[in-house]
């Protein structure tokens, strides 16, 4: 092969060689450039998500606990008798109570009185209350009860006041903070989990306040919204993968269905308000309507997500079943959707979790009053956990600092469960031919 | 023609099962087949023959009306099953289907266990009264497609699990289960190495004595093997046909001796 050469009179082997080294270097240069932009764009995405929940953490893990004072309380019959109840004075009891265990301490003073009974959560009398309805025997006894302290003290004990701050810029005065180190002394105040965060419903008092109304309200709507666009969503992509003729209507339809995937969901919302409540006149702030709004913003991505798992199970499935005589319903209900469920659940799950974080439409359906009971049906009012957080992040008081990002976290913790099962249902149903 | 050669290949008086007439197919501005005129006999194996794009396959699926399913397709002409139009009105292409067996390119068992491959069929047309039945309708099918020896300790087990050769005759044998009349094959060897092809080959000869056989393939050697009579297509037209004797031997058009010696194709 040596003596074929080229004009150059060098042999054309070698110079094909040389041309490739030459070029080699240039082309590994630019596969290595490109490598190290993909492992950028990478870092600073994980870096951008660390930053995320770390401040979220940060700034939401004292929400998960709740600094709680245990004392005596001497059920005074002066003040909660047994034929007035539920009505008496449990608030006085209490302060009464806990003045006693202070030393130093004039509770015959308003002023002072006052500001003893401040240290309890308000909701303390309401569980003294409930204690002695139950069982009013203990009226003349005294009890234990372990409460949980107001705001205030919950963000001194967890160090968010600081001490060196002057008085009047603080909002605990230096006799409260002795006091409150005296009981601290005393081994009266503890910080155990806050149980309350899930089991109470939205309140005026950060210490009270929880999220049990918003993972109801988020359940009713989620459920809804499942029921209705799982259904109509899959059914229509069967319609229209399966069955429909292939014409410019349907062409149409499909651009029209990409397009209502991309419209803002504040305007889904607008519809709702319009259509919904103004024009059916279903009730306001109630989770079927925020469900069935949802619905309208997941139906697309679910007909979307079906559409692509039907077209994407192989033709050689359908003509096998067709050639043996079976009818295009029993190809399609028997052999392609069950093929296309993993991909069909997937997309379902994405959907939903882009529903339960969507806030716009329910801000507009009215699913962001301040509601303090959790709702019992679909139809009773609700927030949702989105709608929490943005009531939270609202709120002037200190405590719903901490308790916005830990609605932040608790909201976060659900969409990661559901990617979590939407990942095990691709796995588990992905089948190989 | 010779007589004695006939009968050396058992071509009998067999009855003509399928006749088609003036067959035109068009896929949207392509006209596909062009005029096909072509008798196709019961208990005989007809081979299709012809270069890739030459319409042989298309012209199969018309047998069993599989091209309803494509929307831009159009048959014109008539195609008789015993006498009956199978494009009329009245025919369910269901029905058909079930008369008319199809096997195809590629091995396509359902991801379902060999069983149920072969069960569907029947459960679908309702075939067996009782599992009892059932269980001898797969047994009875797998015996004929020749690959019960190989499965019948695990029938449970998934159909997409066997070797390729294996999978191809579950096809064949799912594709008997329902009894057809018509047994379509669409180049059933093309993924198949030369012992599964054997075994196949072996199969289509014994499916002979019971069922009108029509296989589409590009290996004139296979052609020349399983079948009795031969058809060759050319850009759409039936350009000659056959006893398979006298295409390979003596054909009378020009062009299907050039395609048979290698020179068009």
């Amino acid at each position: 092969m040596t003596d074929m050469t080229n004009n150059a009179g060098v042999p054309r082997q070698n110079r094909t060689t040389e041309l490739v080294a030459a070029s080699l270097k240039r082309r590994r240069r630019k596969q290595l450039r490109l490598q190290w932009i993909g492992i950028g764009a990478i870092s600073i995405a994980f870096l951008t998500l660390f930053i995320l929940v770390a401040s979220l953490v940060s700034s939401g893990w004292q929400a998960f606990s709740q600094t709680h004072l245990t004392f005596e309380v001497y059920v005074d019959p002066e003040e909660i008798r047994a034929k007035r109840l539920p009505r008496g004075g449990f608030d006085d009891a209490l302060a009464a109570s806990l003045g006693a265990v202070l030393p130093g301490v004039d509770m015959s003073d308003r002023a002072t009185a006052k500001a003893v009974e401040k240290i309890l959560s308000n909701g303390a009398q309401f569980e003294l209350r409930d204690r002695v309805v139950v069982d009013p025997t203990l009226i003349g006894k005294t009890i234990q009860m372990t409460v949980p302290v107001s705001d205030p003290f919950d963000q001194l004990n967890k160090g968010l006041i600081e001490r060196e701050t002057p008085e009047k810029f603080r909002r605990v005065k230096d006799a409260e903070i002795q006091w409150f180190d005296t009981l601290k002394d005393q081994g009266a105040i503890s910080k155990p989990f806050n149980w309350a965060l899930f089991t109470n419903a939205d309140s005026r008092f950060p210490e009270l306040a929880g999220l049990k109304g918003a993972l109801v309200g988020s359940f009713w709507a989620l459920l809804t919204c499942f029921l209705i666009s799982f259904p109509l969503g899959i059914g229509s992509a069967i319609y229209l993968e399966e069955f429909a003729p292939k014409n410019k209507l349907s062409d149409f339809i499909e651009v029209n269905i990409n397009n209502l995937a991309a419209v803002p969901s504040v305007v889904f919302g607008l519809l709702a308000l319009a259509v919904f409540i103004g024009w059916f006149g279903m009730p306001r702030s109630a989770p079927f309507v925020g469900g069935l709004t949802l619905a309208l913003m997941t139906m697309p991505t679910i007909i979307i997500a079906t559409r692509a798992a039907l077209k994407a199970v192989p033709p050689s499935i359908r003509e096998a079943a067709l050639g043996l005589g079976a009818s295009r319903q029993q190809v399609v209900f028997q052999h392609v959707l069950p093929l296309a469920m993993p991909g069909v659940l997937t997309g379902t799950i994405i959907g939903l979790a882009q529903a339960l974080g969507e806030t716009a439409p329910l801000l507009l359906i009215g699913m962001n009053a301040f509601i303090t009971s959790a709702a019992s049906s679909p139809f009773d009012s609700a927030t949702a956990l989105p709608t929490q957080i943005f009531i939270w992040a609202d709120s002037p008081e200190r405590g719903f600092t901490s308790r916005t990002s830990a609605a932040i976290l608790v909201l976060l913790g659900f969409l990661v469960m559901m990617n979590a099962v939407a990942i095990y249902l691709r796995q588990k149903f992905e089948r190989k031919w | 023609m010779n007589d004695l050669r006939k009968i050396e290949r058992d071509v009998t008086m067999n009855s003509t099962k399928i006749t088609a007439r003036d067959v035109n197919v068009h896929y949207g501005d392509t006209h596909a087949i062009k005029d096909v005129k072509v008798d196709i006999a019961d208990r005989t194996v007809t081979a299709f023959i012809g270069p890739s794009g030459c319409g042989k396959s298309t012209f199969l699926r018309c047998l069993n009306r599989m091209n309803d399913t494509i929307d831009i397709c159009r048959v014109e002409g008539t195609i008789e099953l015993d006498g009956q139009d199978i494009y009329r009105k009245s025919i369910d292409p269901v029905q058909l289907r079930a008369q008319i067996g199809m096997v195809f390119q590629k091995p396509n068992p359902f991801p379902k266990s060999i069983y149920d491959n072969i069960a569907y069929g029947p459960r679908i047309h309702g075939l067996a009264k009782s599992k009892g039945e059932l269980d001898e309708i797969v047994e009875r099918a797998l015996r004929r497609g020749a690959i019960w020896e190989e499965v019948k300790d695990r029938l449970n087990d998934p159909g997409t699990g066997l070797s390729g050769g294996q999978q191809q005759r579950l096809c064949i044998a799912r594709a008997v289960a329902t009894e057809p009349e018509v047994l379509l094959m669409d180049e059933p060897c093309s993924a198949l190495d030369p012992i599964a092809t054997a075994q196949v080959e072996e199969l289509i000869e014994e499916l002979r004595r019971e069922y009108s056989v029509v296989i589409v393939t590009h290996s004139m050697q296979q052609a020349a093997r399983v079948s009795q009579k031969t058809a060759f297509f050319h850009l759409g037209h039936l350009v000659e046909f056959n006893d398979t004797e006298q295409i390979f031997t003596n054909p009378t058009d020009s062009r299907t001796e050039a395609y048979i010696t290698g020179r068009i194709g």
